[in-house]
């Protein structure tokens, strides 16, 4: 089993786009997206889910106002300004966008008024798709645990790989380099950095590329709209030539790519003869061709 | 004044409309860019660099001659960063919070604090606006602390504009608490509109008023039109699809230098922003 994670550092440069164009040109496949935070994978591939569960994860104080004796010691201790003191009536109360979760005003309150209830943080699912299975989740707005949902996403994939033989794994990562893309990129077997040829693109895959090399994992770049500016296309190459990133392409700009989004469809399945699709079949078999794309990884 | 400029789905031009409205504004004007995992405003604007500062966070140590074992400091971290294993502790910098529990939990004030740096912080100026920026090291997760530490130094007394991160977790809530304005920049394409309906759930958790502005206006369809006709949500700008604009952008150029007509549509989009957000402090006269 191989496991291609799909990321670019700045956000919009055609992951998701990408990711579904490879799946439509894979066999034996699983979805997985992990950009749990605005996951827009499900827009093109109309899963069909076949189970939905809640993601529990963390905690959030509650402060009981009967119980409280209102000694303020909660508000002294809590480090995230998540304690408020409201008047009228007067009462100690929790922000909970600003409660971090860390449960130390619950176990240090003398009266124990402070309740730490479980939290629904979003859902995960596992569906069904015309091009094989799938696993996604959303995260509630303003949640956190980010990373740990990405973690679970991957987890749950992993079990569907191994009762299925499924071989390979594709993963449409969060844009960034922070906690939900270090959770993404653990174990696998490469990742795929789609880049586009702007000054801030350029900057956000180096950014991206050292993070890959910081967890020792093998990067691939491929350059999307490189048509756009072919300056930053070839510093971006001559970047990755120095940095031990294989290149494995450039895609051209093509509206074929918002047509085929607005039609619920990947590019290839829109015309798979096109220039872009063409395009977008090579970096597809370079990808494939790469070693650590050859490596079996233990499920 | 603090206007937060958020999107939901990333490359939809956050930092493009940030910046073209500061540069429009020209002074009295801060820059935060607050998208510390990939900041990019600094790209465009060249600001002059006068101020480095780390952003640290407190992470525990452990004195190992004053601890009993006692086992109080592994059971109140929800995170796993301090485990007490035979005769040893060990902690775990990375999954720490900074929340303080096992220093004001341990009886034995054997816990004290040292300081571990998350990203940086860097101040400048560009001709007569200043400029801030963070960034995240490479490896690090702990990104709303630097944010939050950006925002102390927001200036009361003139336009505050943050270049927020994509998504609407924790980290863009850091970028958006306590803004007078969000802006909402989209695509009109069906992830642009998908990601946009989350960020205005976000706005409207945070009780901020909003409006939307579409960039590459044209490239897709009129969904986000509708949407925002049917949520009853301004649209204040719109940036047509033009492939001249994106050549200016994928040169790290401003697009009110290069095509200075847009310099006016910028200053009525502030207008409009202004009129929406009401009565604030700091706001420059037009």
């Amino acid at each position: 089993m191989k496991e291609l994670v799909i990321l670019s550092g700045k956000g919009g440069t055609g992951k998701t786009s990408l990711t579904a164009a490879f799946a439509s040109l894979s066999e034996h496949m699983i979805l997985c997206d992990a950009d749990v935070d605005a996951a827009d994978l499900h827009l093109l591939m109309e899963p069909d889910v076949q189970q939905r569960t809640d993601f529990v994860a963390g905690n959030e104080a509650v402060i009981d106002p009967d119980r409280c004796t209102q000694c303020g010691l909660c508000k002294d201790l809590c480090r995230f300004d998540a304690i408020l003191f409201d008047t009228e009536p007067d009462r100690f109360e929790v922000d909970p966008i600003a409660c971090e979760g860390c449960g130390v005003c619950h176990d240090l309150c003398p009266e124990q008024a402070i309740d730490f209830p479980q939290k629904t943080c979003g859902e995960w699912y596992i569906s069904d798709t015309r091009f094989g299975p799938m696993v996604h989740a959303r995260l509630g707005i303003a949640e956190e645990n980010s990373g740990r949902l990405v973690a679970l996403v991957r987890q749950e994939t992993q079990k569907i790989v191994s009762e299925k033989k499924i071989d390979l794994v594709l993963t449409d990562g969060p844009p960034g380099i922070g906690c939900p893309v270090i959770a993404s990129i653990g174990q696998s077997s490469a990742v795929l950095i789609v880049a586009e040829p702007t000054v801030s693109g350029r900057h956000d895959m180096e950014r991206v590329a050292r993070l890959a090399a910081h967890f020792k994992v093998p990067a691939m770049v491929c350059i999307n709209k490189y048509d756009l500016n072919p300056d930053q296309t070839e510093a971006i190459e001559a970047f990755a030539g120095m940095n031990d990133i294989a290149v494995t392409g450039r895609i051209p700009f093509d509206p074929a790519f918002t047509r085929s989004m607005i039609e619920k469809k990947t590019v290839i399945e829109t015309d798979d003869m096109s220039p872009v699709s063409l395009a977008i079949k090579s970096v597809w078999d370079r990808v494939m061709e790469h070693p650590a794309m050859k490596m079996e990884r233990l499920v | 004044m603090i206007i937060s400029v958020a999107s939901g789905k990333g490359g939809t031009g956050k930092t493009t409309v940030a910046t073209n409205l500061a540069f429009s504004l020209g002074k009295n004007v801060q820059i935060m860019d607050c998208d510390v995992e990939e900041p990019n405003a600094h790209l465009f604007l060249d600001p002059a660099v006068t101020e480095t500062l780390p952003v640290v966070a407190p992470v525990p140590e452990v004195d190992p001659g004053k601890c009993t074992f006692c086992k109080k400091c592994m059971e109140i971290c929800r995170y796993g960063a301090i485990a007490v294993v035979a005769k040893k502790v060990l902690t775990f910098e990375e999954l720490c919070h900074s929340c303080g529990g096992c220093l004001a939990v341990c009886p034995e004030d054997a816990v004290s604090e040292k300081r571990r740096e998350l990203g940086i912080i860097e101040k400048g100026t560009i001709r007569e606006m200043s400029f801030i920026h963070g960034r995240l090291n490479i490896g690090q997760v702990m990104v709303p602390p630097i944010i939050k530490k950006i925002r102390t130094f927001t200036n009361h007394w003139s336009v505050n504009i943050i270049d927020a991160p994509p998504g609407t977790s924790c980290p863009v809530i850091a970028a958006m608490h306590g803004a007078d304005f969000v802006l909402l920049v989209t695509e009109p394409t069906p992830f642009g509109l998908h990601d946009l309906t989350l960020a205005v759930e976000a706005v409207k958790l945070l009780g901020i008023p909003h409006g939307i502005v579409i960039n590459r206006a044209g490239m897709g369809n009129d969904e986000v039109k509708r949407y925002a006709q049917n949520e009853g949500i301004d649209i204040l700008m719109e940036i047509p699809f033009s492939k001249e604009i994106a050549r200016v952008y994928s040169r790290g150029e401003m697009i009110v230098e290069k095509m200075p007509e847009y310099k006016q549509k910028f200053l009525d989009l502030f207008d409009r922003i202004q009129t929406l957000a009401g009565p604030v402090k700091g706001v420059v006269g037009q």
